[in-house]
């Protein structure tokens, strides 16, 4: 252990190892931590999230993020308060711990002692009795402080003993709870999926039966002891069954590796294919919205991952794209007092191309002014682009064309051969195969002569000029391609509400998609999976998250910007660029 | 008539004008150097041949045929190649995929391996790290690698801007062997330099630009002997 503690030193012999207890820090930290804590309390996010429980009757969400802050900032604490000693980590640790509890102590002194709600309305009864572990107030408030101090105290201290443990450990640890707190998040998701089927019940033995919330608690301590041995074995064996599993690949000849990944894809694709019967109707329409995201940000992947244009008016070809569709397919496009104008009456696949390429030829319409502008100037045009759009759509000018703030209703379901299949489960198959083909398509686009030409003015416009590629021609082809994406997620959109509100194409839905893209990995086509499953079907399926929605994506992006700026599935060379520091001298040692 | 012919032309950024009347001729086979101080208009001189600038007035001509009416990405396939200021390598991309990135005009695969490896030969530095990204190159190994990546157009003429710019003595030797060595190989070169005593020393011709005008042209030679030049610009009293 003192190896594991030195090696992570930078000069260890430059301070005296004795004498280097930082308590100051910790005791900052610890503050900090409490601020948080009772933050999340007063904006209502503790009580809100209290309705989910992670482990049944023992911890709810709301508890747990409270501890998730005093805990982290304890460990942070410990971290910073000693360079060298162990017990030093354990001391600033707790000193932190102890520190955030004295902060809601005062805060739930306070409020016993004034009343709070005037201002802030979530102070509630409720709330003050989650944080004081449902004691009887004022009667019991001595009791409820020194167990609330002491827990921070126990909290602190056992995030220090985490600090000083060998890192191996502190990671199995770490894996353990984790894990623990995701499944106990998702453990209604996975109740619905298993509803009604063989292993109902040896799930409720892990989750608890039916009309149970959370976790059990032998749930909890066998997923905890199963996720920690996992890490373990993957930490011990991990990078050595990945070495052999990859050059064993690699050396099989080119036609069986192509052939190999065939396969896995088709699994996959046929997995996915089934999916939409376990997963019931609420949950294939989850799907289902996260399939339209991950449309779009395969689109404006291209355009801001590929080719490095900041667009921030992108839902404007997703509006275009559904307006079309709109139009063409409504029986009534009425002018809101109930008189129909005009209807086309198309069907579905007939308007399908229209409305890809009337928002392929408004993404190269939009390119054309925005030729020569670069970064923000770009993204400010970009934006007022999409609010033009949304604008418009509201207009009373349009109103007899496209309906105004009504939107349009009537639009025609998606029906194949007879068959209608607009509704969540026939439509995750379209929507799967539209992201297969539309993924398809941004995979080779990426590794064609376009593809490197878009990199080449995402580095270095003037000198893509130099290698003699035409920036007019590759601009305005991403644009197009990005929109005709777009515009395709925002038909199938138009077709599966069969009504459309101006509403629905707001600027945040912009924000929405490139959030994912930079969560995921900018240029990263897997990135968009994962973005779009991380930023839609997340918040979607944890209800509560829905008020929260904007603080918790400030978060995590700081937290992606700070920790992992590459995103979560990075293109290779872009990792490579933001890690340069960490990857030389690893280099060098090897 | 001279491969690369700059007559009388006139740049201007917005009101400044860089360039007053400028005229160059490069013949083809030749090394001609540009040599002047700080803010001369070297690089104004080198962007608007590769139509970067637009010139107010004048003309560029290659092989008798006017370039001014072409969009820089077009030169390429004339056969110009450019090693910008400050090397300008595309720095989150491999060594390799710049070289690639070098080759967009000629869009041809089977000839690529090839003149990888010709590239490769001419700067071994790189060929060791051809995996690495450019970004984390050494500056000598950006200027190598800006100079392949320029050569991999297979251009038959060569605008290098400052390419001994901020690089060790040693590396600035083997650097100017090289443009020997390409030069020598078919490539027209036009380099502009601050370093004049070496630039002339390779050179067959020189120019020296001041404030937006060329003030003197002779054989390298004649002009290194120049008091002018050697006051101006090699610190020779
Ligand atoms: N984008 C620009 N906008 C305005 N003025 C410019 C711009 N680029 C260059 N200039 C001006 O044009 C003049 C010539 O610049 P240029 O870059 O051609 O000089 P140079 O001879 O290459 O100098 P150096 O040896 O320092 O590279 C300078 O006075 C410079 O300030
Ligand atoms: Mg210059």
């Amino acid at each position: 252990m003192a190896v594991e503690t030195l090696s992570k030193t930078k000069a260890p012999s430059a301070v005296p190892a004795t004498m280097d207890f930082n308590w100051k820090t910790a005791g900052r930290i610890g503050f900090i931590g409490g601020i948080l804590a009772v933050l999340v309390s007063v904006i209502g996010m503790v009580e809100t999230f209290d309705g989910r429980d992670i482990i049944g009757g023992v911890i709810s969400m709301g508890q747990t993020v409270v501890v998730a802050l005093i805990f982290a900032t304890a460990f942070m604490a410990a971290d910073r308060s000693s360079k060298t000693s162990p017990l030093f980590h354990i001391l600033g640790g707790g000193l932190s711990g102890l520190i955030s509890a004295v902060m809601l102590a005062l805060f739930v002194w306070v409020s016993q002692l004034v009343n709070l709600r005037e201002i802030f309305v979530n102070v509630s009864p409720s709330l003050i009795a989650i944080l004081t572990f449902d004691k009887e107030l004022p009667a019991e408030l001595s009791a409820a402080v020194i167990q609330l101090l002491l827990t921070g105290l126990v909290l602190g201290v056992v995030a220090g003993v985490l600090r000083a443990a060998p890192i191996k450990i502190r990671n199995i640890i770490f894996s353990g709870m984790l894990w623990v707190v995701a499944i106990g998040l998702l453990g209604e998701l996975i109740r619905t999926l298993v509803t009604g089927r063989a292993i109902e019940d040896q799930v409720a033995w892990v989750l608890g039966g039916r009309l149970e919330k959370g976790l059990s608690v032998n749930g909890a301590v066998s997923i905890f002891i199963f996720a920690s041995l996992l890490s373990f074995i993957s930490q011990t064996f991990g990078a050595r069954i990945g070495k052999e599993v990859q050059t064993r690949r690699a050396a099989l000849p080119a036609t069986t590796q192509r052939i190999l990944n065939g396969v896995i894809l088709l699994v996959v694709f046929l997995v996915l294919w089934q999916l939409p019967q376990y997963l019931g109707l609420y949950l294939s329409d989850v799907a289902n919205t996260v399939g339209l995201y991950i449309l779009m940000g395969l689109g404006l992947n291209i355009v801001v991952g590929f080719a490095g244009l900041l667009d921030l008016g992108y839902v404007a070809f997703f509006a275009i794209g559904a307006y079309v569709m709109g139009v063409a397919t409504s029986s009534a496009v009425g002018d809101g007092r109930g008189q129909i104008l005009f209807s086309l009456n198309w069907t579905f696949w007939e308007a399908l191309p229209l409305a890809i390429l009337v928002a392929l030829f408004a993404g190269i319409l939009l390119g054309i002014p925005v030729l020569k502008m670069r970064g923000d100037y770009l993204a400010i045009v970009t934006l007022g682009f999409g609010e033009i759009i949304r604008i418009m759509a509201l207009s009373d000018y349009l109103k007899p064309n496209i309906g105004g703030a009504q939107g349009i209703v009537g639009i025609q379901p998606i029906i194949l051969a007879g068959q209608n299949l607009s509704n969540p489960i026939s439509l995750f198959h379209v929507v799967l195969i539209a992201c297969v083909i539309v993924g398809f398509v941004a995979w080779r686009l990426r590794d064609s002569r376009v593809g490197r030409a878009w990199k080449a003015i995402r580095e270095d416009e003037d000198v893509a000029a130099a290698m003699g590629i035409n920036l007019v021609s590759t601009k305005l082809l991403a644009f197009g391609a990005g929109a005709a994406f777009s515009g395709l997620a925002g038909a199938i959109f138009a077709s599966k509400l069969t009504s459309i509100q101006p509403g629905s194409f707001s600027f945040i839905v912009s924000i929405n998609i490139l959030a994912l893209i930079i969560i995921g990995g900018m240029g990263s086509i897997p990135g968009v999976l994962v973005g779009a499953l991380a930023l839609v079907a997340l918040p979607e399926l944890l209800r509560e998250f829905a008020e929260f929605r904007l603080l918790v994506y400030g978060v995590v992006l700081v937290m992606m910007m700070l920790y992992k700026p590459e995103g979560l599935l990075p293109e290779e060379t872009h990792k490579a660029e933001l890690h340069e520091d960490e990857n030389i001298p690893a280099e060098s040692h090897a | 008539m001279a491969m690369l012919e700059v007559s009388n032309i006139h740049t201007y950024y917005g009101n400044i004008h860089a360039l007053k009347g400028v005229s160059i001729e490069v013949n083809e086979g030749e090394i001609v150097t540009l040599i002047g101080a700080n803010g001369a208009g070297k690089t104004t001189t080198l962007r608007t041949i590769c139509g970067l600038l637009k010139p107010r007035e004048g003309h560029v001509k290659l092989n008798g045929e006017d370039l001014i009416n072409y969009p820089a990405h077009e030169l390429v396939y004339k056969g110009i190649a450019m090693v910008p200021e400050g090397r300008g390598v595309f720095g989150k991309l491999t060594v390799e995929e710049n070289l690639e990135m070098g080759a967009y005009s000629r869009n041809d695969k089977s000839t690529l391996e090839s003149d990888k490896d010709r590239i490769f030969t001419l700067f071994l530095r790189l060929k060791e790290r051809r995996k690495q990204v450019a970004g984390t190159l050494s500056g000598g190994e950006q200027q190598m690698l800006a100079t392949g990546r320029a050569m991999m157009a297979r251009p038959k003429l060569l605008l290098m801007d400052e390419p001994s710019m901020g690089l060790a003595p040693i590396l600035v030797d083997s650097i100017f062997e090289t443009i020997k060595l390409i030069n020598k190989e078919g490539t027209t070169i036009l380099l502009v330099e601050q370093n004049a005593l070496m630039a002339l020393s390779i050179a067959n011709r020189g120019y020296v630009l001041q404030t937006g005008q060329i003030v003197l042209t002779d054989k390298a030679d004649v002009l290194s002997k120049n008091p002018t030049v050697q006051k101006a610009y090699l610190g020779i009293d």
